[in-house]
């Protein structure tokens, strides 16, 4: 690994996005990203956070057009309240706080226990959960339906509708519908390890493939022989239409994990677009790499937002931030 | 009657322990987790003992309120605050007398625990730290060392558990057959908990 030492290495790379970036303040020792021109006079601020080794989620959408501040927490673990209030009265303008939580246990008791604190202090917040990942089957025996590929979509959309001048309901409201029209599978080629451990956190022996990944290695529907590009694509997409029966276009993500080369992810995406086509879903929109990665592993996921005429509008709204930017 | 001091010494002897034991329950943590458990709570209860010692408070709640603040604050994940609100609750209903007697204590800790459970959405049996928290606490009634040997039995009784809850929950099936990291460390309090009782007895005799 290209690291000093395991302790450090959030802290690290915090230092080095402050020197990347001078477009956000970086507050290394609080851990909190924030937009440098924040508080934005009468938006509506919205805030995110969770474990690191998801890069370049969520820091890396901090910027014009999506989030004001972001809190990232160690490696795979959730950042803790202290962090989300200190963003939350960084960003709110008095318009109030949207908190994008992904669906892990942690993730959302730590964002329950900031939203309480903030309200205390007098913002005013509001939270969206995003749970897209249909690998999950079983929501009673289970934490639920983790949060993937769909934070992406639910960022980028509800801060366009934010930074439309949207008020905080109406953002919400944006936010929920991103989510429920949104649906995610990955696949894992090779297992993940985090800078703590040095080997990998989970098994999956070279030639196998694991079905229905987590962003964390969690495990999937199946494991199975290693699969080609359109095979797998034919699964994932196939597991997301059984969920998701889009009646309108979709945005399309197709994510790396982070160990999977650009090049295959194109190739990965033409098989998407072919089992789309054959499934007469229309794409409005296709963004390709690694966005919602998992440290090192290997594979890739496949994200569809049903969208609508406002949605639509709301993506192609200009945005400016580290990983994701156009139209300013 | 137990005193600030009392629960000072649990705090300090509990994050040794944990210190400790920390690369076991990372190990633990690995198969049904994401390999990071003893991490997390040595930095959470290495600022335990920097906060109590520093802001010394002097009433048993007082002590436990700043523990579960100083978790809360630096654990992250969901061990932060459950663990966090397990103290902060206790120490909550323990007022702010100077002194409590160990049947006071006992219930103080059941209404923690009981708040660990609303918090974390588990019941008994989900394969989580309540399947050591709630026979550690229904025996404390017994004494401090039956406590250590409950909450320890229950952390050995998760091992053929299918985890219900948390991350450990995805493997389904596969989560079987692993101790649960979480009830590791909750035996580990009970454990310093009874360590602490021990070591004040001997002091007095």
């Amino acid at each position: 690994m290209l690291i000093n030492v395991a302790e450090t290495v959030v802290a690290d790379a915090l230092r080095g996005m402050a020197a990347a970036h001078p477009e956000l303040t970086v507050d290394v020792e609080n851990r909190v990203v924030v937009r440098a021109d924040a508080p934005v006079a009468g938006k509506v601020a919205l805030v995110s956070g969770g474990g690191s080794g998801h890069e370049p989620l969520h820091g890396g959408f901090v910027g014009p057009g999506m989030l004001s501040a972001a809190c990232p927490g160690e490696v795979f673990t959730s950042p803790v309240p202290d962090q989300m209030v200190r963003a939350a009265a960084a960003v709110d303008s008095g318009a109030g706080v949207l908190f994008v939580v992904k669906n892990y246990t942690g993730d959302v008791l730590n964002f329950d226990m900031a939203a309480e604190l903030a309200e205390d202090e007098g913002i005013q917040v509001a939270k969206v959960l995003v749970n897209d990942d249909v690998a999950v089957t079983d929501s009673l025996y289970t934490a639920g339906r983790r949060g993937t590929g769909a934070t992406l979509f639910v960022e980028k959309l509800a801060g366009a509708a934010a930074e439309a001048g949207m008020p905080l309901e109406r953002v919400e409201a944006v936010a929920r519908r991103v989510n429920d029209n949104s649906r995610s599978f990955g696949v894992a080629l090779s297992p993940c390890s985090t800078p703590a451990k040095g080997s990998p956190t989970f098994d999956l022996p070279a030639g196998e493939l694991e079905l229905g990944v987590g962003i964390h290695g969690e495990p999937g529907r199946e494991r199975r022989p290693m699969m080609t590009s359109g095979e797998i694509a034919d699964f994932a997409v196939h597991a997301v239409l059984e969920d998701l029966d889009p009646r309108n276009p979709v945005l399309v993500l197709v994510n790396g994990m982070g160990a999977t080369p650009l090049l295959e992810l194109y190739g990965f995406n033409a098989e998407v677009q072919r089992v789309l086509g054959e499934r007469g879903v229309a794409v409005a929109r296709t963004l390709v790499g690694n966005y919602v990665t998992s440290l090192d592993m290997a594979g890739a996921s496949v994200t569809l937002c049903q969208i609508d005429e406002e949605l639509l509008r709301l993506w192609d709204a200009p945005v400016r931030t580290p990983a994701l930017r156009w139209g300013m | 009657m137990l005193d600030a001091d009392f629960f000072r010494r649990w705090l300090t002897t509990a994050a040794a322990a944990v210190d400790r034991e920390a690369d076991r329950l990372t190990e633990l943590d690995s198969p049904i987790g994401d390999a990071d458990h003893g991490s997390n709570l040595r930095r959470g209860f290495a600022a335990v003992t920097a906060a109590v010692e520093k802001e010394a408070p002097d009433t048993p709640g007082a002590v436990l309120m700043l523990a579960g603040r100083q978790l809360i604050s630096t654990v992250g994940g969901a061990s932060g605050p459950l663990y966090g609100t397990l103290l902060r609750r206790t120490g909550k209903a323990l007022g702010d007398a100077a002194q409590v007697a160990e049947t006071e204590f006992a219930q103080a800790l059941r209404a923690g625990v009981d708040a660990v459970a609303t918090l974390g959405g588990s019941a008994p049996g989900d394969k989580t730290m309540l399947d050591a928290l709630l026979p550690g606490v229904d025996a404390l009634s017994t004494s401090f060392a039956a406590a250590c040997e409950a909450a320890r039995q229950g952390a050995l009784a998760t091992v053929p558990l299918q985890a219900r809850k948390g991350r450990a929950s995805y493997l389904g099936e596969r989560s079987v057959g692993h101790q649960d990291p979480g009830a590791t460390s909750s035996a580990l309090l009970f454990e310093a908990l009874a360590d602490t009782a021990a070591a004040t007895k001997e002091a007095s005799a």
